[in-house]
């Protein structure tokens, strides 16, 4: 019974980080382009070339 | 640098091209080459390029900076507010489906220890728990229900929405009193799963309209154009659209699309009346003679004197028209909402004759308000939901790989109804640009010189030059110091002899586009062009006629233009139609009872577009005709058309099949509910298994366009 008043704050608390990173990342505009962050693997990233 | 970044302008700028990975690196890094530019984003999706710029950079510029990677860019102008507003709309939906999501998983946590046995302070503490996580989730999640279900009984009407509501809201207050009585059920987790559920179908409908509509704003040429405008001393600067004023003087270049109405004031050109009337054959201007915004101008530069821009022009006259037959569409009543009339009625009618059954019997308010409850949660149309969105968006996902963008849902729906098809001939049956007709006779000298010369001009005929020749393999000879002549044409050293690319010496027949190549001044080739059929047209209309849709040629242009086609497809036409004579064609028919499909692009198509119970337009179209048009297809094909019409119909099959499946899951559930038989623990079992075999059922569209 007691491990219960650790569980479940820890249970909802986890919950509550994923919700709030999901936001963050919806704030962050990776969701705006979907097909493009897939595509976007096979850019050669030029700057780093030159380096 | 910091204060050089402050100055910087944000521009959006459509390019419909980006296909693969490689374009997004040429774009990002070509760009950015360009001093004016400091930052380039490609947005794939969307199939949009985010720049940051220099105030100093003009749209032209711009556009050109676009070209030397060899994409073309429209800019988008600064009226992007609409589709940001469906954007925003859809991401509100899915912070809901995010947050009901979040509150499911955590209350199913709580119920699943609750349904293995907790009693006591335990399952009153977990039946808390659950509460304190339901109320904020219902009030976040359930919003948009609650909206939408007001707005219908204010009017006194019911949608989908009303019983959603009523059930919600019953089931949280009952399972609220269940908690603070230490009552054995509490049903917060089939309310917060029921709000998931519909969410999850009310995003995926605002997902695929927002989708098309990005690829129709791509697609849109006119907005924030605007044409050089001469000054008076000779200077010439860009003015937007919006800002031409009556009296200035634009200076059309060939190939470029008038921005307003006027008066030629200076040369003599041909003009492409294709998208306004849908003749085939370009028209002679001189000096003096009208214009109209929206043509556009194939052969030399010419300068207008603006009479009429913005909403004076004539295609204003065009708009009123489209307005008005919208106005038949928008009283189409989609499926789902039709299925909502007689389903919201039965439920509550069921719901009430469950609590008013149980008290008679004499079990108690209470127990009989818990019975109603839970066939209110059973009957909730969770699959009914989720049933239509499903199937759609997996279909117009199909159809966008052929393809097709379908604009909404409800077009899908009323793509499956029509039986008869009335065709646009300029632009729709054919492919609306010029195509050299004589090339094949050519010899490969000449051929490989024609490209050399053509794809050095932006001239409209040089572009369909180097277009049907690379399509053919034909790789370009080598030549020196090309020069072109705005008006005459192209010239160049070749083997040090001059060869030019221009207007053949001798006029040709009225209403024929050619030009003529020369080597050392002695003509070698005249090509001629005309205005081809799409390549697959025969067959398009062959599997129109399979799928028991009746076609018929609706068109514009002369009885001499349409003939020749019509003879070629085997159909009947009706020519030398205004969009008002089009516009009673499809009201003959639909009076007659016929459901017609409308298929066209130009402006002159745009009021019959919107009049007809479905329309298609192609990619080429004109802006009116694709605003307008429920359906776009892209590329040179037609039968993307005939396809779009299989997947509706087999879209529309998948719905009812859906629908079949939820009565039938009613009509087992229902008695269980009425029995109260029905724990949280079956109806979370049967509410999420329905909701899965309906998604699972509508993913078997995912390959219907092939």
């Amino acid at each position: 019974m007691n491990g219960l008043l650790v569980l479940i704050p820890v249970a909802l608390g986890l919950g509550l980080i994923g919700l709030a990173a999901f936001f963050w990342s919806l704030r962050g505009g990776q969701f705006d382009d979907l097909d493009g962050a897939a595509l976007r693997i096979f850019v050669e990233d030029e700057e780093e070339d030159a380096r | 640098m910091t204060q050089a970044a402050s100055l910087l302008v944000e521009r959006d700028f459509a390019v419909p091209d980006i296909r693969c990975a490689g374009c997004i690196a040429k774009l990002e890094q070509g760009l950015v080459r360009d001093r004016r530019i400091a930052a380039a984003r490609v947005n794939f999706t969307e199939k949009r390029v985010h720049i940051s710029c220099t105030p100093d950079a003009e749209t032209p510029e711009l556009i050109g900076a676009f070209s030397l990677l060899g994409f073309e860019a429209h800019p988008i102008g600064d009226g992007p507010a609409e589709v940001d507003g469906g954007a925003s709309d859809s991401r509100a939906l899915l912070r809901a489906v995010a947050v009901a999501g979040f509150a499911m998983m955590n209350i199913m946590l709580l119920s699943v220890s609750v349904w293995s046995g907790a009693s006591g302070a335990t399952r009153d503490l977990f039946h808390w728990l659950s509460a304190a996580i339901a109320l904020p989730t219902v009030a976040y999640a359930g919003r948009s229900f609650f909206r939408s279900a007001w707005r219908a009984v204010r009017h006194g009407r019911t949608n989908m929405d009303v019983p959603i509501s009523i059930g919600v809201l019953i089931a949280t207050a009952l399972s609220l009193y269940e908690t603070a009585t230490h009552g054995p059920h509490a049903y917060f987790d089939g309310v917060v799963m029921l709000l998931f559920f519909l969410l999850c179908g009310r995003w995926l409908d605002s997902v695929m309209r927002d989708r098309a509509r990005g690829g129709v704003t791509a697609l849109l040429r006119n907005m924030g154009t605007g044409a050089m405008v001469a000054g008076a001393d000779e200077t010439s600067r860009w003015v937007d659209a919006t800002a031409l004023q009556p009296g200035m003087v634009m200076l059309v270049a060939a190939g470029e699309r008038l921005s307003a109405d006027g008066v030629v004031a200076g040369g003599a050109s041909r003009i492409d009346l294709s998208l306004l009337t849908g003749e085939s054959a370009p028209q002679e201007v001189s000096l003096g003679d009208p214009v109209h915004a929206g043509t556009l101008n194939v052969e030399a530069p010419i300068r207008v004197r603006v009479t009429a821009a913005g909403a004076d022009t004539a295609i204003a006259d065009i708009a009123r028209l489209m307005g008005e037959a919208a106005q038949g569409k928008s009283r189409y009543v989609r499926i789902a909402d039709r299925a909502a009339r007689y389903y919201a009625p039965a439920v509550h009618t069921l719901a009430l004759l469950a609590f008013a059954g149980w008290m008679i019997v004499g079990a108690g308010w209470h127990h009989s308000l818990l019975i109603a409850v839970a066939v209110l949660i059973i009957t909730c149309p969770c699959a009914l939901g989720l049933a239509v969105p499903a199937a759609q968006i997996v279909a117009a996902g199909a159809l966008m790989r052929v393809g097709v963008l379908v604009k909404d849902g409800s077009a899908l729906e009323r793509l499956a109804e029509v039986d008869r098809a009335m065709i646009d001939k300029t632009g729709t049956l054919t492919l609306g640009r010029p195509v050299a007709t004589n090339l094949d006779g050519a010899d490969a000298t000449v051929r490989a010189l024609l490209l050399a010369l053509a794809r050095a001009s932006r001239h409209p005929l040089s572009e369909a030059l180097t277009r049907d020749l690379t399509a053919a393999g034909v790789t370009p000879l080598a030549v020196e110091a090309i020069r072109e002549t705005p008006g005459f044409g192209v010239e160049a050293q070749w083997e040090g002899r001059m060869v030019t690319l221009g207007r053949p010496a001798q006029p040709t027949a009225h209403s024929t586009l050619a030009t003529q190549l020369a080597i050392n001044g002695a003509p070698a080739m005249t090509v001629r062009f005309a205005d081809a059929l799409r390549p697959d047209a025969a067959d398009t209309i062959a599997a129109l006629e399979q799928a028991g849709v009746a076609p018929g040629i609706l068109s514009g242009d002369r009885a001499a233009a349409v003939a020749p086609v019509a003879r070629v497809l085997g159909l009947t036409a009706q020519t030398g139609m205004s969009p008002q004579d089009k516009l009673a064609a499809i009201a003959r028919q639909a009076a007659a009872g016929h459901k017609v499909l409308m298929i066209g692009d130009g402006l002159n198509d745009g009021p019959a577009l919107a009049a007809g119970h479905a329309s298609i337009a192609p990619g080429s179209a004109s802006d009116a005709g694709k605003n307008a048009a429920d359906c776009i297809f892209l590329g040179d094909r037609l039968m993307p058309v005939a396809q779009a019409i299989r997947v509706a119909r087999r879209t529309q099959a998948i719905v009812r099949q859906n629908f079949a499946l939820a009565i039938g899951y009613n009509i087992v559930a229902v008695p269980l509910a009425f029995m109260g038989h029905v724990t949280p623990l079956v109806a979370a079992i049967a509410m999420s298994g329905s909701s899965l075999i309906v998604v699972g059922n509508a993913l078997r569209l995912k390959g219907a366009a092939r």
